[in-house]
Order: C-alpha cells, then structure tokens, then sequence
C-alpha cells in the first residue's frame, strides 16, 4: 500500500482528495488502479515524473513501488 | 564520520582541453567551413503581429549565386504534439513555426524564409528580394494587453490549459497551482503579513558565442550536422521532427560551446540549415549575428509576481501564498512551473499557495535560462522575506534559520528532501566575516536563498582502455564548464591511476549512446554515474584477466591504487599487476577492455544557496556598484573546486547583470530597441569585485562522489541579494528590475 | 567592387591576400586565412572577442577593415604561444580555471597580454578597467583577473 499525493492541479480529478492510499507495487499499476478509482486521471499523468519517497524519477513506467512508499506526481523539469 | 580520502576529487588538474582553448585551437560552432559550402540566411519579420498573406520567392532564386529558397511551405505542417520533458519548449507544432512562421508572424524577427548561396553578401542581398505580403495586426507587447478582455489574439486555437470549461481563443496558455494547506488560516495565525507586488523583465542568456550550424548532406539521404549545442541528441530529434525524418538520418557532431546557459538546449536554424543542404546537395553554414541572437531566440520572461508571506512575531512562517504571471513569448511555455515550484523551496510551510499564469505576447519564445523561472520567483519571494524579517526585528539568517528546510521537509511542490544542506550555508553566512564588516555610508547588505532542483535524465558512457594502460573516458554531453576534466578526475580514482593518464572526449550523435543535453546542472552527476559506472565496468575486466593469468578466482582480486593484487597463497606467489601491463596484455587475455554503461539517472540532489552582497548606492547618478559578494552553496562534492568556483562566480554575474542593468528594451511597435552589447549592458570586469564561493559539502548519498549539480543555483538569489542590499543602503523597497541608474535615482529624488 | 591585394604580416610571419573592400579584418583572418582563433561575438566593436593587437594596439578587428592592414602587423591569439610553450598568461588561465566555455578566452588573453605590454604591474583595478573591453558571460571575471595578475608577477620575475 503506497499513499499517493495530488497536487492542487489534480484535485479536479479526485473529488477534492489531497491524498489516497493505494494498493499498487508498480507505478503501472498505480495509475491503473488510480484511473479505476478517479476516472479520467490517466490522461494528467501521461508524460508526468514522479517523486517516490522523495527521489524523483521521470520515466516511471516500469518503477517498483514498496510498501508504505509516499508518491508525488511532478512536471518533467530539465532545467538550462 | 570521517571524510573519504581521494587521490584526484577535490584537486584543481588543468583542465587537457584547455590547452585549444587558451591558443585558439578549440572549434567553435562557427570555426568550421567545408569545401563548396553555401552561406544560409533568414528573412526575419519586420513586424510584431501579422498575418501573411502571400512570400514571393521568385526574385530572390533568381539572384545570382542564390541555390535554393525555403519557407514554412517547405517544412511538413505539424500537428499538435507535446514535447516531453522541456518546460518551455512545450510543443512541437510551435517549435516548428518558431523556426519558420506559417500564416502568421508573432514576433519583430521571427523567421519568414531562409536562403541559401555562394556568398554572404549574396544570401543578403536576396533576402531584400524576397516579397512577403503582410496583413498588420495589433501587437501585444506587455501582460495587461494580452490579459485585456479585447485583447488581440496571437493563436485562435489556444485555450486556457488548467481552467475548466476554457473555451474561448485566449493570449492565456495556461494556470497552474502548487500547494497544501489553507492560506487563509495560516494568514489568519500570523501576526506579520507583507504583501507586495515586484516586477521583472524580459532578459537574455547572453551567451557570447552566437548560434552556428554546418550541415552537410548526402545523396543517401543522411546529414551531418556540425553546431554549438548543449545538447545533440535534442538536436537530432527535434530536427528530425520538424522535417519529418527519421533520427538515424542526421547525425550531429558538437562543436565547442562558447556559452548555453540553457538557451542552446532548442533548436533555431539547425533545421533550416538541413533543408537547404539537402536542397542544393552542398553544405549551408549559418551563422547568427548578435542582433539576430538578441530578436530571435528565447530570452526569458519578464514577470509580474505578488506575494504574500506571514509570520508570528517569534519569527515563524505560518502561510505563504503568491500569484505569478510570466510572459511566455509568441508561443506558450514559459518557466511558471518550475519557478512557483522553487518559491519558498527553501522553507518549511505547512500553508502554501501559488497560482501560476503562463502568457503568450508578441514577443520573441522564451527558452530556458538557468534554473528556469526561479531567479524571478526568488526575488519576489526573497525580498518579501527580507521585508518581514525586518519588521519582526529579525536579523535576516536567524529568521531563514528558523524557517529552513531540512531532510525529510515537505517541498511546497510535495515529496520531502533527503539529504540537503540549507541550514548549513545559512550558518556558514552567518559565521563568515563578511556579515558582520563595517559598512560605509550609501552602503547596505542584503542576504537571499536560493534554490533549484538539479536533474538526473540519462546518460550513456564508455570508458576505453588503450594499450598503454591509459584511458579515454567518452561521453554525450557537451563539455560547458569543465566536465571533461570532472569525468576524467572520476575515472581516474576509479581506475587508480594518474589523472594525466585519462583523457575525456565529448562524442557525436553516432558514436555513443544516448545522452539527453547538457542542462539542469546534471552532467558532473548523471553522466557521471555513468562514467564511474563504465569506469568500474573497467576495473571488473582487468581483474578477471589478471585471476585468469594467476588461475584464481576473479572474487578474489582486489584492485587498488591502479594494480591488481593476488590473494593470499595464490600459486607461484605473482607480483601484482599494473594497469598498463594488463592493457599490454589484453589481447592474449580475451580482448580489447572497454568500460561501458548507459542509466537513467536518479537520486539528484537539490541545491540550496545563501548569498551576502554589499553595494553601494551613488545617490547623484543613481549608480548601485557590487562592493563585495559571498556565495554559500551546498555543492555536494566539488569534484572539481576551481569549475565549481567558477560556476558559482559566473552565476552570481548574471544574476548582478539581470539586477542591475539587463532588460529587453521595446519600441511602440514591439521591436528590440537595444539588440547589441552596448545597450543591453552585461556586467564586464570593472563592474564587479572579486566573487567569493565558498563550497559547502553535503554529500549526496544517491551518487558515488556525493555529487550534486551545482551550476544554476547561483542564478537564483542575487537578485534579490542585490536588491535587499539597496533597500539596507537607501531605506527604499525596489519591487520593479532591473535598478537602472535611472529607476534608482527617480525612486531616491521622489517623495516617500 | 574588385578586390583588393593586400600585403601585411600576421605572427609574425608576411601574408597577402585579397579581400573585399568591405571586409572586416576579422573576416579576413578567419575567412581568408583560416585564423579562427579570433571570434566573433557581436561584430559591433562591444565584445572583444575579436580583440588582436595592430601595430602594438589593442582593436577590434570586427572594427578595422582588411584594407587597412596594408603594410601593417597583427598579433592574433594563434602568436602568443611560441613554438611548443604557452605564454605565461595562457600557463595561468588554465591553472586559475580561468577558461570555462573559451570563447572569450582568446580576446581576453590578446586584451591582457596588450594591457601588460604597456604596464607590467597593474594593480587589480587596472586589469579590470583594462580588460573592460571584453566582456565574458562563464567566469565572472574573478578567475581571469588572477590569472591576468599571476602571470604579471611571473613575468615581472617575482614568483
């Protein structure tokens, strides 16, 4: 079970929810299960990084996620 | 815990590249010229808004010496596509118009046609030849016009992203909010509220080197591309995007950089410089002019920024909100998100809220300028600070101290930091002489922080052993600062042996694997770990082949200091075996030995900065003079103290020049009024005093040498240090950049 | 226009060539005779990237026409060296890490090599007045400056 974080941005899609704990052990199917519990939240997530226990990962695609894990989504920043 | 002891980290080697440098050797992007090369040049719009209604070519190719013309007309017409992972290069239907208008001019400057021929002479004298049949439209050139409910309108297609139900042509590309908790409560808690509205322009990079591109194509469809870039694999793909063909078409080698700053991490003329090529079958250079670079490739935003920051009279922060808008230029993305990201980074708040606004307006794309967005939001965020602190009573470092954010903080913009070093450059500040020297009349300090992300982002590296037992470490990022000798320092305390026995290269798009650009302050970090990676790939070869000539078990060979050792009874009782040996011996072994690895690189440590300047303020000219400047950062591990330094210091120069001097001045009719040296005054070496850097090490503990980036930090506090400092010499709040002479003295002659 | 045949010498050694009549002399050395050493950065005399010496003066070629070195010497930054060994201000630049991207680096070794041709011992805020010229977007000046110090004290023969 991991606790997933939404920015303000995201909040239109979880009904005001700052946070929700899920049960996921890839960021894949972290989305999945996001999308079947906030429908339509797939599409904000597309090309987004994400910040698991605080180490920022911009292609999560494939990432594990450990029990009890804190994850944030975050733009892709490249900086100049 | 006592701190590791390295043979070359922390040393300050010459650098072997610089040797070109220093004798003018080193190839530039402009350096190079092939057999029967063409000259490119681009028509450029004499117009800030206009629609075009006809370009007539036709006089121009038949100029003599012209060999091929091009306009948008000759590039596919994209359709919208998001470009992953830049913030401000947003999307690749406008990266395409940008490098060449289709029906519509946005800009004074923007690129209507390109031609190419024998001469440069000739390719301009065709441009005047080139007849381009423009509607004028209204212009808008500054933040109220575009916001304006009758605003003209620059793309008839944009909506408003992030506003539900936005469905009406709009100059507003986007809104954008980070935050938790309830402002309104925390302001409510707080006995001290400052809110004050600050002001920024547009300013530029200000690289010295202009942009310069060669490309050369053949009859199989392949080109070559020869330019100053920070990064060739973007080059490579965004110009295969833009002229519909596949990567593996073009290969781009990169030349020497003469400065990027961010704002060579996109492309301009590198495509139309390909078109041409593979038009007339002969290479096309294309060299900006000054001019050219200052109208037409992407500054940064001006802003208009307001913050709110409260605090209880004990000097703690208990909400912090903000409301900023940053022009985006002809084209949407600016750095909004990255800048209200870094905010109020460097402090603890349980009640934070910042509402972003990017907006388009005649004016030229913005691209990225070291830490993107953050030097604006810091100024804003740290001059309110600095108001606050004020009015508590507070000295300036206590109250940033009682604020600050540590390990296991919650960012404004959510996950919490692992290791960081805030606090300690703030008590390193502190503890400095330089806080508390006298200070003379007209003069004042002001403090600041700072703070940037650093990214990770892939990287491929190869560490190649030569049969002398020296290497050459290859990698893809182009070398801006001085990575070359920083990746050579980590291979060679890898390998164990003497820096002057490793060289480091910077390859082409063909051969070595991916690297995404020189950017975000990760190359030391991320191509880093894949050098040390590559390096220590090396080390695992060599020891096999000496267990293999002991007849030993390979787990048992220790490497150290440049040799293999035996292990305890090992038969025959065999001296070690040295590098250059071993190499000597590589092919009777299995081999050549080549290191390699290729990552996505992760765990990049965020860098925090506290920095000190005294000015002066000459209260009949309205003058601010640098009097003296001291930067603390949390570099992680200098790999290299004196590149370190260095970025430190150059940083800290742009950020006194974007104070104090730089802006884009504009004409009635949206044209670039100071496009040259003179008028748009960067700081030169009368302006400033000695820079002092003081590295603090912080270790990063997701790198093997505690590496964190540190190049755009030091870009984000001194406009605020520079204007907090003249509020302590004036007893003036300056809320609106750059402190021009002028500015300063109108606010010091006029009435309270 | 025709161009014309120009005869001068360049580190040192006689050159001829012909150029248009509107060249620049940095055009010249870098077009003509492949002397990219010196850089153009502005091309409007505001840089100093295409600092050379003319006659024992510091210019900025992008401001001198290619005619008017008939019958005059340039130094560019291809002459400081001599064969096989830097110049002691090249020496410094690259143990001060003076050099970050290099492309105000020849011009600011050409403006320091003249400023020290003319005062041997200029005081910091000397160089920087001297060197005002030339303008570097990497460094903030900090490094340079000592370079350009350290290398006087060397050549004056007091380190």
């Amino acid at each position: 079970m991991a606790t997933v974080f939404f920015t303000t941005g995201l909040r239109r899609y979880t009904g005001g929810r700052d946070r929700v704990v899920i049960e996921a052990r890839s960021f894949r199917e972290l989305v999945t299960a996001l999308e079947a519990r906030f429908p339509g939240l797939r599409e904000p997530l597309e090309g987004i990084a994400v910040a698991i226990d605080g180490e920022i990962v911009q292609e999560p695609l494939l990432e594990p996620i450990q029990p009890g894990s804190e994850v944030h989504f975050l733009p892709r920043i490249s900086g100049g | 815990m006592s701190e590791p002891r390295y043979k070359w980290i922390g040393t300050r080697p010459i650098r072997p590249d610089g040797f070109d440098k220093v004798t003018g050797r080193a190839s530039f992007g402009a350096d190079l010229s092939l057999p029967g090369m063409l000259y490119g040049k681009v028509l450029r719009s004499p117009h800030a808004h206009a629609r075009i209604r006809s370009i007539d070519v036709e006089p121009a190719l038949a100029t003599p010496g012209v060999k091929a013309v091009v306009t948008a007309a000759d590039l596919p017409d994209l359709a919208s596509e998001a470009v992953r992972g830049a913030e401000t290069q947003t999307d690749f239907q406008d990266l395409s118009r940008n490098v060449l208008a289709r029906d519509k001019v946005l800009y004074h400057g923007h690129a209507v046609a390109a031609v190419a021929a024998t001469s440069r002479t000739i390719a301009e004298r065709a441009l005047q030849a080139i007849r381009v049949d423009y509607e004028v439209l209204p212009a808008v050139l500054d933040l109220d016009a575009a916001l304006a409910d009758d605003a003209p309108i620059l793309h008839e297609d944009l909506r408003t992203k992030g506003v539900e139900g936005a469905d009406q042509p709009t100059n507003l590309a986007a809104r954008i909010e980070i935050g938790r908790g309830d402002v309104e409560k925390g302001f409510a808690e707080a006995d001290v509220v400052v809110e004050r509205e600050f002001t920024t322009r547009m300013v530029h990079q200000g690289y010295i080197e202009p942009h310069a591109v060669v490309a050369q194509s053949g009859e199989d469809g392949h080109s070559v591309v020869w330019c100053c870039t920070q990064g060739p694999f973007v080059v490579r793909a965004y110009c295969a995007r833009i002229l519909g063909l596949d990567p593996s078409q073009i290969r781009v080698i990169p030349s020497e950089i003469g400065g990027g700053f961010g704002g060579k991490g996109t492309i301009y003329q590198e495509p139309l410089a390909i078109l041409l090529s593979r038009r007339t079958g002969r290479p096309v250079k294309m060299v900006m002019t000054r001019e050219e670079v200052f109208r037409a490739t992407g500054p940064t935003s001006g802003t208009r920024i307001r913050v709110k920051v409260g605090a209880t009279a004990k000097g703690k922060l208990t909400a912090a909100a903000a409301t900023a808008i940053y022009e985006a230029g002809a084209f949407k993305g600016s750095p909004i998100l990255p800048g209200s990201m870094t905010m109020f980074a460097p402090y603890v708040l349980e009640h934070v809220r910042i509402e972003g606004f990017d907006v388009v307006l005649n004016k030229p794309k913005v691209a990225a300028y070291r830490a993107p967005g953050s030097a604006m939001a810091a100024f804003a965020a740290e001059s309110a600070l600095d108001e606050l602190a004020i009015r508590l009573g507070m000295d300036p470092i206590d109250f940033r101290l009682a604020n600050a954010a540590r390990e296991g903080t919650e960012a404004p913009y959510g996950p919490r930091f692992g290791r960081i070093g805030f606090v300690e450059t703030l008590e390193a500040a502190k503890r400095h002489p330089h806080y508390t020297a006298a200070l003379g009349p007209d003069q004042g300090r002001g403090i600041a922080c700072g703070f940037w992300f650093n990214v990770g982002l892939q990287s491929s590296a190869a560490v190649n052993l030569n049969e002398d037992g020296t290497a050459v470490v290859v990698s893809g990022c182009p070398d801006l600062s001085g990575t070359r000798i920083t990746l050579a320092m980590m291979a060679a305390e890898e390998l164990g042996i003497p820096i002057e026995r490793v060289r480091a290269v910077v390859a082409d798009t063909e051969t070595i694997g991916y690297n995404d650009l020189s950017a975000g302050s990760r190359v030391t970090f991320a191509t880093g770990m894949a050098v040390v990676e590559a390096a220590r790939d090396v080390v695992r070869q060599l020891s096999a082949r000496a267990a293999a000539i002991w007849e030993v078990d390979p787990q048992e060979v220790r490497w150290e200091e440049g040799r293999a050792l035996p292990p305890e009874g090992a038969a025959g009782k065999p001296e070690p075996l040295g590098i250059a040996e071993l190499a000597r011996r590589a092919a009777q072994t299995g081999g050549p030995i080549v290191g390699q690895a290729s990552l996505a690189a992760r765990g990049a440590g965020p860098g925090f900065a506290t920095h000190i300047c005294d000015v002066s303020v000459d209260r009949e000219t309205g003058r601010v003079s640098i009097e003296r400047y001291t930067a603390f950062q949390d570099v992680g591990r200098a790999i290299h103290p004196g590149y370190v330094e260095g970025q430190i210091q150059g940083g800290v120069a742009q950020g006194i020049g974007w104070a104090l001097g730089e802006e884009y001045l504009w004409n009635s009719s949206g044209a670039m009024e100071n496009p040259g040296f003179l008028d748009y005054r960067m700081p030169v070496a009368s302006d400033l005093p000695m820079i002092d850097a003081q590295l603090i090490e912080v270790p990063n503990p997701t790198h093997p040498y505690g590496v964190r980036g540190v190049g755009e930090t030091p870009n984000v506090p001194p406009l605020a240090a520079v204007a907090n400092a003249v509020h302590a010499a004036t007893g003036r709040r300056f809320t609106d950049l750059p402190l021009s002479p002028p500015r300063v003295l109108e606010a010091l002659d006029s009435e309270e | 226009m025709a161009k014309i045949h120009v005869e001068a010498s360049v580190n040192g050694e006689p050159v001829e060539f012909l150029c248009e009549p509107r060249a620049s002399l940095l055009e010249v050395l870098r077009d003509e005779l492949g002397l990219t050493g010196t850089k153009e950065g502005c091309a409007t005399g505001e840089c100093g990237a295409c600092s050379v010496i003319l006659d024992g003066r510091l210019v900025c070629s992008c401001l001198v026409l290619g005619v008017e070195m008939e019958g005059r010497s340039v130094q560019t930054i291809e002459g400081i060296a001599s064969a096989e060994r830097l110049h002691p201000l090249q020496q410094k630049f690259l143990e001060h890490a003076a050099v970050q991207c290099g492309i105000c680096t020849p011009g600011l070794i050409v403006a320091a090599k003249a400023l020290l041709d003319h005062n041997p011992d200029p005081s910091e805020e000397e160089v920087r007045f001297g060197l005002a010229g030339n303008l570097c977007r990497c460094t903030g000046y900090d490094k340079i400056v000592r370079a350009v110090l350290d290398a006087a004290a060397e050549m004056r023969g007091q380190t």
